[in-house]
């Protein structure tokens, strides 16, 4: 036995056990003492998984829907988890070539290869259901529910607005927002986002390397559930809002409808409108860019966003600012020599009967008398300036020349003139009540919105008060209690209101709407034209009905119509009819109003939308 | 010389229960690291810790094999079993599988062949065999070039398998030959060669030239301060500093990419956590994440989501140190220990020179393996692909590692009756 080599062993083993030792010290270290594994471990397998709330519903007034959710299905791949795929057959599925696929697989797995990413967006119910048939042999393919907005009645495209996707300045500037996410972008969907969205909830799914879910962590523990969103009970009357809209078809112009002793806006019609489902899923960036080429302008919400002058209609705040600067009586009586004339001014009027007093002055709507109404008021006690100033600050309390600052979707302010606008034009103390004296009558440099003039009958139906016009009553099953449910009173005693309500039926009974009168409904109104430099005048017809405790207030522009009496008053007329009592008893009235058509240039304006569902 | 009355005469059980204990624990950990809720029985074949079942029991009954044959069996056969051995390393590069990159195995029906493992085996047996032959002294020159024959040409064609982690595990023979008499310098200089290799890697070539410099400077000052010390101090300062210089150039010419990145990563050059360092990163996360005591059996989140790769073979040490957390890892660390303090024990008390140098092969085999698979799954060593002896899941290998200890426990059964 070869003796001479044995004392090796020593280091041999010696090398073993040093070996042995080094790997224990560092298993203490790596195991016992250094905890950043442990939370790497746990990064490592836990993926948070968002669940999508169900965003909430619209209703009307009377609990009808007028916005729900549709599901649709969005396709999701994972490139690292395609096996075996017949690309052929799979592009012949989704509709697409190969060179889409190709393209579309080159992008996502740019972003990502564990990642989940959208492939093909919104896919139908009944797409979805000839897909889920083959889905298994599209390895790495997978389907994930999302909704989207469907509007049944078609109406109130405008109000209700509209939800997209974020995009990167909302995610950046919101936390809640992820990329992919959808928010309200216009009307009550973007008003109400916090409300309607609801709480996205947190799945937290333990996964393996490629993302493939194992099953729920500690069996839901610290999963968060998607809380829904709430539902709007909207002030609008569906049935109204639908049949407004149908009468005001083939008509450029808009009609609003509030409910006096709330404020509540019945009805919110513009025309030329269009059908919300166009602006839902993949087709609505196509859409939206034709409707934005129409030049009728669709994407117009003239409800709000026209500012008219308010013609005849705005005799009506002059004749209260004169009786509340005591400068004109209900008995004080002008005469009208077919008009106004004074120095080099002329205001021209039609033939009636002469003189006539304040009650009169309102049935038809002299001319001649407001001139004079008006110019006692600038012409009073102090300099024309300051009168004017005296009359913008009660013209301003109508809710005139400012926002209501409501839910309403992008409402403009419309103009009343300030005195330095005029002292500007004409100097200081260069300008008398003669130069501005066809702000009596509603022309001139005034800008008002069809709301703020159905706002404005509905002070006088409330005689001397508004709630500011909203579009939403409840929230879930809370009643809204804000500024939108304080009065707003105006700066004219209520006494002065009744001598004008009398003008205003005699208007309907014999004046200049005679025509729109209702049997057995005494109702309220004054009709307008609205100065249009550019072509015809627009009618306009305001009213309240009925006569004693006012349920509706409205206001309908008919754009290049000429006078209020021939197309703005009927529809109100038919308006009032609907909503007081439910039925049409004036077939012809209805016929005329329905075949009138009175677009400028109706083969411009023809509508060539892409109908149709997402997935077409 | 006396008769054995049964086969479990003088056997050796503290290498027996070890054995037994680990490919149990392998089995358990194997099926840890597999484990899925649909597959639930341990005996499910299409599953890996199914077939281990199999391979355990075909090994246990090679064990019995080995110790019902007759002792003298395998010094005699030595030269044809390391022929027929070598003859299949061949076969295999020619008719073999390419399995991830390397063409090392024969493929049976549903079972696959790894000759590769079996040539450590073979050469142990035959560098076993060759030097307890009568006449044949270490010393001679004509005899080491022989032994590294022996050595040398297994590793090649396993190199040549594209196989770079199975044909390292010939380096441990270096082991075998020191305790036969090889100069320990050459372990010294191969321990030089890698601590240099590796520091240079680390900070660059004339930083590396300082150090040489002052070591051997202390080292000079240090020792007997004469002509002959300092020609050979600066000699070898001289040959260091050229090879760190060198590095860089083997670094970037003559390794593989794949390589040089397992190298880079290991050192702490390149973190790239989804990418090379990925397996490393997940498995230290694994082994860290297990704590004192672990998370106990099943309870590992991640082995079994597949975090960790290769988890039933080369990297199964993950699942212990997860599931069984530091007091387990510690019981492997050292069961192993104990195991190859007992082989280099048992070694020594051979009678037989034979016996003794196939001994040495076994544990030189078996601590390459434990050491550098450790080190790997730890982070102390770069990625190598080598089964953990007993534990990994691997027919060829479960089988060749019983072979190589199993003949050793016969050898040592019969150690009365073998004298050369």
């Amino acid at each position: 036995m070869d003796l001479r080599y044995s004392d090796r062993k020593l280091i041999i083993g010696g090398v073993i056990i040093l070996t042995g030792i080094i790997f224990l010290i560092r298993l203490f270290f790596l195991q016992v003492l250094d905890d950043s594994y442990k939370l790497s471990a746990e990064n490592n397998v836990l993926r948070h998984m968002t669940e999508y709330p169900a965003r909430g519903l619209v209703y009307d007034r009377n609990g009808k829907l007028l916005v729900y959710n549709e599901a649709y299905y969005d396709l999701m791949v994972i490139p690292k988890q395609i096996e075996n795929l017949d690309t052929l057959d799979f592009c012949n599925t989704l509709g697409i070539t190969v060179e889409d696929f190709n393209e579309r697989m080159e992008k996502i797995k740019a972003y990502s290869k564990f990642k989940p990413s959208v492939f093909e967006k919104q896919l139908s119910s009944e797409f979805y259901a000839g897909l889920q048939e083959k889905m298994h042999h599209y390895k790495g393919f997978f389907t994930q529910t999302r909704t989207l907005r469907k509007y049944p009645s078609r109406v109130a495209a405008h109000l209700l607005g509209y939800v997209g996707e974020v995009d990167d300045k909302i995610t950046k500037d919101n936390q809640y927002y992820k990329p992919g996410d959808y928010i309200g972008v216009s009307g009550l969907e973007k008003y109400y986002e916090e409300f309607l969205r609801g709480q996205k909830g947190d799945k937290v799914m333990m996964v393996d390397v490629y993302n493939r879910p194992k099953g729920s962590f500690k069996d839901g523990e610290y999963d968060k559930l998607p809380v829904s969103g709430l539902d709007l009970i909207s002030t609008i009357d569906r049935d109204l809002q639908a049949y407004a809209e149908r009468l005001m078809q083939n008509k450029i112009g808009s009609v609003v409808a509030i409910e006096p002793g709330t404020g509540e806006i019945l009805v919110l019609a513009t025309s030329p409108s269009y059908d919300p489902n166009l602006l839902v899923g993949r087709v609505r960036s196509e859409n939206y860019a034709l409707l934005a080429k129409d030049v009728t302008k669709p994407l117009f919400n003239r409800a709000l966003m026209a500012q008219y002058p308010p013609g005849s209609t705005f005799k009506l705040v002059n004749n209260l600012i004169g009786q509340q600067e005591k400068v004109v009586f209900p008995q004080s009586a002008y005469p009208c020599r077919n008009g106004y004339h004074a120095g080099p001014i002329h205001v021209g009027c039609h033939p009636h009967p002469s003189p006539l007093n304040l009650m009169q002055s309102v049935q038809h709507s002299c001319n001649a008398y407001y001139c004079t109404v008006f110019r006692n008021i600038l012409d009073n006690k102090k300099t024309v300036r300051q009168n004017y100033d005296i009359w913008r600050k009660h013209v301003m309390s109508f809710g005139f020349g400012k926002k209501f600052n409501t839910d309403l979707p992008s409402e403009l302010k419309g103009l009343i003139p300030t005195g330095d606008y005029y002292d500007k034009i004409y100097g200081k103390n260069r300008w008398k009540s003669l130069t501005v004296v066809s702000l009596s009558i509603g022309q001139g440099e005034l800008g008002t919105t069809p709301l703020q003039l159905a706002n404005l009958v509905a002070i006088l139906a409330n005689r001397g008060f508004y709630y500011p016009p909203h579009l939403v009553k409840k929230i879930g099953n809370k009643k809204i209690e804000n500024e939108f449910t304080t009065r707003n009173y105006t700066t004219i005693d209520s006494s002065y209101f009744q001598i004008v309500i009398d003008g205003m039926e005699q208007v309907v009974e014999a004046g200049t709407a005679a025509r729109s009168k209702l049997k057995g409904i005494p109702y309220c109104g004054k009709t307008g034209t609205a100065q249009n430099p550019h072509g015809e005048d627009h009618s306009v017809f305001v009213c309240f009905a009925p006569k004693e405790n006012p349920k509706i207030a409205l206001a309908v522009f008919v754009e290049n119509s000429g006078k209020g009496g021939t197309y703005a008053a009927p529809i109100a007329s038919l308006l009032i009819e609907k909503y007081l009592t439910d039925s049409l008893r004036r077939p012809l009235v209805e016929e005329f109003i329905l075949n009138a058509n009175l677009m400028p240039k109706p083969e411009d304006s023809k509508l060539k939308i892409k109908k149709g569902t997402p997935t077409d | 010389m006396r008769q054995q009355k049964s086969i479990f005469d003088n056997l050796d059980w503290v290498m027996v229960s070890i054995y037994l204990v680990m490919i149990f624990l392998g089995w358990i950990n194997i099926y840890a690291a597999v484990y899925n809720e649909e597959h639930k029985s341990i005996f499910d074949l299409s599953e890996n810790y199914g077939k281990q079942v199999i391979w355990i029991g075909s090994s246990i009954a090679i064990a019995a094999i080995i110790l019902m044959l007759d002792g003298k069996f395998f010094t005699i056969s030595a030269y044809p079993i390391y022929g027929v051995v070598m003859l299949t390393l061949i076969l295999v590069l020619v008719f073999g599988r390419e399995v991830a990159g390397s063409k090392s195995w024969f493929e049976v029906g549903s079972f696959r062949i790894q000759p590769a493992e079996f040539g450590k085996f073979a050469t142990s047996l035959v560098i076993a065999k060759y030097l307890s032959t009568l006449n044949i002294k270490f010393e001679d020159n004509k005899t080491k070039l022989i032994t590294a024959l022996f050595i040398g040409t297994p590793a090649l064609l396993i190199l040549l398998q594209n196989d770079t982690g199975s044909a390292l595990v010939y380096g441990a023979f270096l082991f075998v030959l020191y305790r036969e008499g090889l100069s320990g310098n050459f372990l010294m200089a191969g321990v030089a060669v890698v601590v240099v290799f590796i520091v240079t890697l680390l900070f660059d070539p004339k930083t590396m030239m300082w150090i040489v410099g002052i070591l051997a400077l202390l080292i000079f000052i240090a020792g007997k301060r004469s002509w002959r010390n300092a020609l050979l101090i600066g000699g070898t300062a001289v040959v260091f500093s050229g090879m760190s210089y060198s590095v860089g150039y083997v670094v970037d010419n003559v390794l593989e990419k794949h390589q040089k990145t397992r190298i880079n990563v290991m050192l702490g050059k390149e973190d790239d956590p989804k990418g090379v360092g990925y397996n490393v990163n997940q498995s230290k996360i694994a082994i860290g994440s297990g704590g004192f005591s672990g998370k106990g059996f099943l309870n590992g989140t991640q082995t079994k989501y597949k975090f960790v790769p290769e988890q039933s073979t080369d990297f199964i040490f993950c699942t212990v140190g997860e599931e069984w957390g530091f007091m387990g890892s510690a019981v492997v660390i050292i069961l192993f220990m104990i195991l190859l303090v007992r082989i280099v024990f048992v070694a020594e008390r051979q009678k037989s020179t034979f016996s003794r140098i196939y001994g040495y092969g076994v544990a030189s085999v078996l601590f390459f393996h434990f050491a550098v698979n450790i080190a790997m799954t730890i982070g102390l060593a770069p990625v190598i692909g080598i089964p953990l002896p007993f534990f990994s899941y691997g027919g060829s290998s479960l089988w060749a590692f019983t072979l190589l200890l199993f003949v050793f426990i016969k050898l040592d059964a019969y150690r009365m009756q073998l004298l050369r």
